[in-house]
């Protein structure tokens, strides 16, 4: 029968898909703690989910072919069936009892790669705050005073811990081979903790949709060791141009730039839309938030004007 | 006044495409126009179809939209393939490419999957339970018409103006007038305002329909499976679609009044949109998956020849899905940054609709079990359902994993998910039910051969076009990228997606020919129940083409089956004599109605506020209209209906 | 058609036992637009950007005002109804008359309460907070006003028919509607104005 045909080459090519090529797709293929526990999560669920597959394609082959109506007797009368509370429960608990395993191995695998990896939760975190603006990022390294756009160095066995956000649409954050991806948005900073093993040059993109240049968002993530790191945030610091408020400007209101470098970092000057209580001023406690807080709330005001100002220029 | 606004860059750029979109609307437009008025059918198409609010005839108009819109939107979808087939191509621009795959969602989701799915209702859905018509005819061709009206107002807009552009979505900030400057996505806000409150009309008309106008004896448990299916979808429409209509209503408080709702100044609040979005849009699914379920459970049964297994446990599962779809939105945006505990939670109730929809399928495969299964084209539509619906289902359960997910989303892995639950799920359902359906309204089968040439077609199609993309999904390929490098070494598997995709047109295309080939050349039924009398249901008890009172005398059901096992018992469903059967009479309010709501929707896309108010009081004035009239329908007198009994040869009453 | 004389006037005939049920499920879905605009206005309503807050612009003399005239109107609409059950079409015109005044000067204070609001800085445009309340509010206020209208609509064919099934039918369907606002605005009027006060 042509339907059991084409559901075999289906299911050879899948097998063969799966067992010869995993080792060439990006998302199967980690250099970091975090995207080996993902992906070893994901071959998980594809194993039990390929054991789903293979009962029901099984049962539907059988029943296709023992009960076609060319393979019984012209007066053969197919029974009256209500249905079976037994097999009936049976088809409930055991997806249940699936659902359950896979409820576990999704619970713990989620706390997980919201962390630090294992192992790394007592190091010092080496922090980089990764910011979008139009279609390109922009990399900061607060502790080391540098900048970079549309490139990104990190060091190997390090905790990189990610501030993500975005000076307009909504983008994602994502370099498959060391995690999971995480959005970047405009009033807010997300975290996002990875580290690279081994030394190399990664894709890194922006995966969720932002408008017309979305396509050219990707970067390249380049995870070399402690010494080449020091070295290079050196080598940058040395010879790479400051970066002004007002170089700061153009590079946001420009669509497309390639790399760049510089020797400071915006945040100086624009600061990240960390401070998320400004935000959720209650309307009953203005007063008293004023009078407790009175030496900050200047800079706060002060940080909100850059911020629209940062906006309205994005905007074009 | 200022024309330019209304002219779209594309044209005057002189893009190929949307010239050639322009010039073919205008010549269909003038075809349409010139062939009404030298066939002198402008009466015709007036008191029969554009008036009319038999349930029968807008749900085949429904049909023939959707149809239309199928077409429509997988012309944008091919057009996608063309552009990805290779890296680097350049077929499209960024922005063309943009705009292609906004209306290739939404259309697809709102202007095809849903009307056909309402169509299939409104032929099927009184026949099914004994009546003679929907609760609120008129109301139904409102419905109608707002839908219609609103699926033009969209569509016009890819010529008039400029199109949407931030995918079907339409997320915040994106959407904004600050990143999203022209008005397409004012067309979004109000086209799509418009359709939904016809959709939620039609939501409320089918539950009062189903509750209260069963044939006598068909309690709840006895109802078809189809009809339980569209009870529990329309009343997930009723309580999904307001959420719909908020979450427009403040998208275009924003784009047009310069409110802040989700603005990225004074507080406004991007990832509301989001939120608003999916607590709609996940029960969208479901309503466009729950009536194929339906629809399958009846084409199942009755070539297998068996009634269906697990009646009860059917019924439950559906009840469980519509109850968690509406408990899982956050799955959409796992990676919004809400913590392991909000999506740990999310994870589990995703995963969880694995349980009633696995119970389904085995359910109809022990329906199938010991049956006498005959493969006829409706048939091997709901026969490919169950293996491809399932690798859908399980690759949903792996997206349903958060930490997986991260990996997963926004990624052609989550766009092969969704393809291969919505095609073979609702698109193969659609075209099986029209299949199996058909003779009701045309008094024809299609001819069988050309049906299963399309169906091998579309099935072997659509794997090789959807398959490769969960590959490209794990080897990092986003979605909406309208190009790629050569690097990325996603050429190959994406040339494989395209010539799939070029199948899956001519498999639609085979569709098309098998319609207009069986109107001309195929054999007339003479007879109801049609499928070598293998009907179970009502619609088959009555004749073929169903005469437009539907039962010239209501049938009384003792059992679910009924009509099956009073063949088999060889007694009547009929009993009562034939007396004179009231009928709801025709109106052009509704038709006026949904055309005043498209000017409406214009002049608001336009910001052309006098114009808008305008209509706005146009449409108070119909109101106003309908609350003074008195139309009480008319009577068929017994006489009449005797005798379009007899011209069916009937003997069935 | 099939009629019952055994049930009230407005459900005798089955078509309008369907209108009622229809309405019911209509005002279901009423009840999930009215808790998304609750719950969008709760999301937003600290999120004031650098405008004025709910303490700032509420004042409570007008909106209990308001509340009291609504809660009237709803009680007026329910005497009507009650009259029409009696089958007597004056006190019927009285009440449903009565029930329209109260709901158009609930209006009027509405619309004097936006006045102030703008005339204050508080506009649609203001904030995420003034966004969500202004359409909130409006949302409920465009509903009073339909509501006017309609029911001046059933008025004159009352006037015009009387007591019949369909104009009482029609009647009794305004009054699930009035009643459905008056419920909104307590809601309004509690988790909206009294907890912005507080």
């Amino acid at each position: 029968m042509k339907k059991k045909g084409s559901l075999l080459v289906i299911l050879t090519l899948l097998t063969f898909l799966l067992s010869g090529c995993t080792s060439e797709l990006l998302v199967l293929n980690p250099k970091g703690p975090a995207a080996a526990l993902l992906s070893e999560t994901i071959i998980f669920s594809v194993l039990m989910m390929a054991g789903v597959l293979v009962v029901v394609f099984t049962l539907f082959t059988i029943i296709l072919v023992k009960y076609r109506a060319s393979n019984s007797s012209p007066d053969y009368e197919p029974p009256h069936d209500e249905g079976s509370l037994k097999l009936e429960i049976t088809w409930t608990l055991i997806p249940i009892i699936i659902v359950s395993i896979l409820s576990v191995v999704t619970v713990k695998s989620t706390i997980a790669v919201e962390k630090p990896p294992a192992g790394y939760e007592n190091q010092k975190p080496l922090i980089i705050y990764a910011a979008s603006s139009n279609y390109k990022w922009h990399f900061s390294y607060p502790e080391q005073g540098i900048e970079t756009v549309n490139y990104l160095n990190i060091p190997t066995g390090q905790n990189v811990e990610f501030r993500l956000y975005s000076y307009g649409p909504i983008t994602s954050f994502w370099i498959p081979q060391l995690g999971g991806q995480k959005y970047a948005m405009s009033d807010m900073v997300t975290k996002l903790n990875l580290v690279a093993d081994t030394p190399g040059s990664m894709m890194g993109k922006n995966s969720n949709f932002s408008g017309k240049g979305f396509a050219k968002m990707e970067f390249e993530v380049l995870a070399m060791t402690q010494g080449q790191f020091d070295e290079w945030v050196n080598d940058v610091k040395k010879t790479a141009p400051p970066l002004t408020e007002e170089k700061y400007d153009q590079l946001l209101t420009t669509e497309f730039v390639g790399r760049e470098s510089f020797s400071n970092t915006h945040l100086e000057f624009r600061p990240a839309p960390e401070d998320h209580s400004s935000h959720f001023k209650k309307p009953g406690q203005k007063d008293e938030e004023q009078d407790s807080n009175h030496e900050n709330h200047g800079e706060h005001g002060e940080q909100h004007k850059q911020e629209s100002e940062v906006e309205d220029h994005s905007n074009h | 006044m200022n024309w330019d606004k209304f002219i779209v860059d594309g044209l005057k750029h002189g893009d190929p495409l949307i010239i050639g979109a322009v010039v073919s609307i205008v010549l269909v437009s003038i075809a349409i126009v010139a062939g009404l008025t030298y066939f002198k059918k402008w009466g015709y198409l007036w008191r029969e179809w554009l008036t009319t609010v038999d349930h029968k005839k807008i749900g085949v108009m429904y049909i023939i939209s959707a149809l239309v819109m199928l077409f429509r939107g997988g012309a944008d979808g091919l057009m996608l393939r063309m552009q990805l087939t290779a890296p680097e191509m350049k077929f499209l621009t960024a922005q063309h490419y943009n705009e292609i795959f906004s209306a290739h969602g939404i259309i697809m989701i709102l202007f095809m999957a849903m009307p056909f799915i309402i169509g299939i209702m409104n032929v099927v859905i009184p026949l099914q339970i004994g009546a003679r018509d929907v609760a609120f005819p008129r109301l139904n061709a409102v419905s109608f018409w707002l839908f219609f009206f609103g699926a033009m107002l969209y569509n016009i807009a890819f010529v008039v103006g400029g199109a949407p552009d931030a995918g079907w979505t339409s997320y915040f900030p994106l959407a904004s007038t600050e990143f999203s400057p022209g008005v397409g996505n004012n067309y979004y806000a109000i086209a799509l305002q418009i359709a939904g409150l016809g959709t939620l009309m039609t939501g409320v008309n089918f539950i009062v329909t189903i509750l209260k106008m069963r044939a006598p004896g068909m309690t709840l448990m006895r109802m078809p499976m189809f009809t339980w299916s569209t009870l529990i979808t329309c009343i997930i429409i009723v309580f999904a679609f307001p959420v719909l209509t908020v979450a427009l209503a403040l998208m275009m408080f924003d784009r047009l009044f310069g409110s802040q709702f989700f603005t990225m100044t004074n507080g406004g609040m991007d990832m509301l949109w989001a939120n608003l979005f999916w607590v709609w849009g996940h029960p969208e699914v479901y309503i466009v998956i729950l009536p194929a379920f339906g629809i399958y459970s009846e084409i199942i049964s009755t070539f297998s020849r068996k009634n269906l297994y697990g009646y009860k446990s059917m019924v439950a599962s559906m009840a469980i899905i519509s109850l968690l779809s509406f408990l899982v939105w956050v799955h959409h945006f796992y990676t919004m940054g809400q913590g392991a505990a909000v999506n740990s939670f999310f994870s589990i109730t995703t995963m969880l609709i694995a349980v009633p929809t696995g119970v389904k399928i085995f359910n109809w495969l022990f329906t199938l079990r010991k049956g006498k299964i005959v493969f006829t084209t409706p048939m091997l539509y709901s026969l490919a359902f169950i293996p491809i619906f399932t690798l859908g289902g399980v690759t949903g359960v792996m997206l349903a994993m958060a930490s997986a997910d991260y990996q997963y989303h926004n990624t052609m892995f989550l766009v092969a998910h969704f393809h291969y639950v919505l095609i073979p799920g609702t698109v193969f359902a659609v075209i099986a039910g029209m299949y199996y359906w058909f003779p009701l309204i045309a008094g024809f089968k299609l001819n069988e051969r050309q049906g299963k040439a399309a169906f091998w077609t579309i099935a072997i199609s659509f794997n090789v076009t959807f398959l490769p993309l969960f590959f490209l999904g794990l080897d990092g390929m986003t979605r909406r990228q309208y190009t790629y490098s050569a690097e990325t070494g996603f050429g190959p598997l994406n040339l494989i997606a395209t010539i799939g995709s070029v199948g899956l047109m001519i498999g639609f295309a085979l569709i098309v020919y098998n319609i207009i080939w069986s109107f001309r050349h195929a054999p007339r039924e003479t007879k109801g129940d049609v499928w070598d009398g293998a009907g179970r249901t009502l619609e088959w008890a009555t004749h073929i083409p169903v005469p437009v009172y539907n039962f010239a005398v209501v049938p009384e059901v003792d059992r679910l089956d009924a009509f099956y096992f009073a063949k088999k018992e060889k007694r009547s469903l009929f009993k009562d004599k034939i007396e004179k059967i009231h009928m709801p009479s025709n109106n052009g309010q509704p038709f006026i109605l949904g055309a005043i709501f498209f000017f409406w929707g214009f002049f608001m896309v336009f910001s052309m506020w006098k114009s808008a108010i305008v209509a706005g009081i146009g449409v108070l004035i119909l109101l106003a209209m309908r609350t003074f009239e008195r139309d009480h329908g008319f009577y068929i007198p017994v006489d009449e209906v005797k005798k379009t009994e007899q011209s069916y040869g009937g003997d069935s009453v | 058609m099939k009629i019952d004389n055994s049930l009230p006037l407005e459900y005798r005939n089955e078509e309008n036992r369907f209108r009622i049920i229809g309405f019911w499920i209509f005002l279901g879905a009423e009840i999930v637009l009215f808790a998304t605009l609750f719950l969008t206005y709760f999301t937003l309503w600290t999120r004031t950007g650098s405008g004025l807050t709910a303490a700032d612009v509420f004042v409570l003399e007008p909106v209990l005002a308001e509340t009291f005239i609504l809660l009237t109107s709803s009680f007026t609409c329910g005497l009507a109804i009650h009259a029409m059950r009696q089958g007597l079409i004056k006190p019927t015109m009285w009440f449903m008359g009565i029930t329209l005044l109260l709901g158009a000067a609930f209006l009027g204070i509405e619309i004097y309460e936006f006045y102030t609001y703008v005339h204050e800085g508080l506009t649609l445009q203001t904030s995420a907070f003034a966004s969500s309340l202004f359409v909130l509010l409006g949302t409920h206020g465009a509903h009073v006003t339909f509501g006017l209208l309609w029911g001046i609509a059933i008025m004159i064919q009352l006037k015009r028919e009387g007591l019949n099934e369909t104009t009482a039918n029609k009647s009794f369907i305004f009054s699930l509607y009035w009643h459905f606002l008056d419920v909104v605005w307590i809601f309004i009027f509690s988790f909206v104005y009294l907890k912005g006060l507080m």
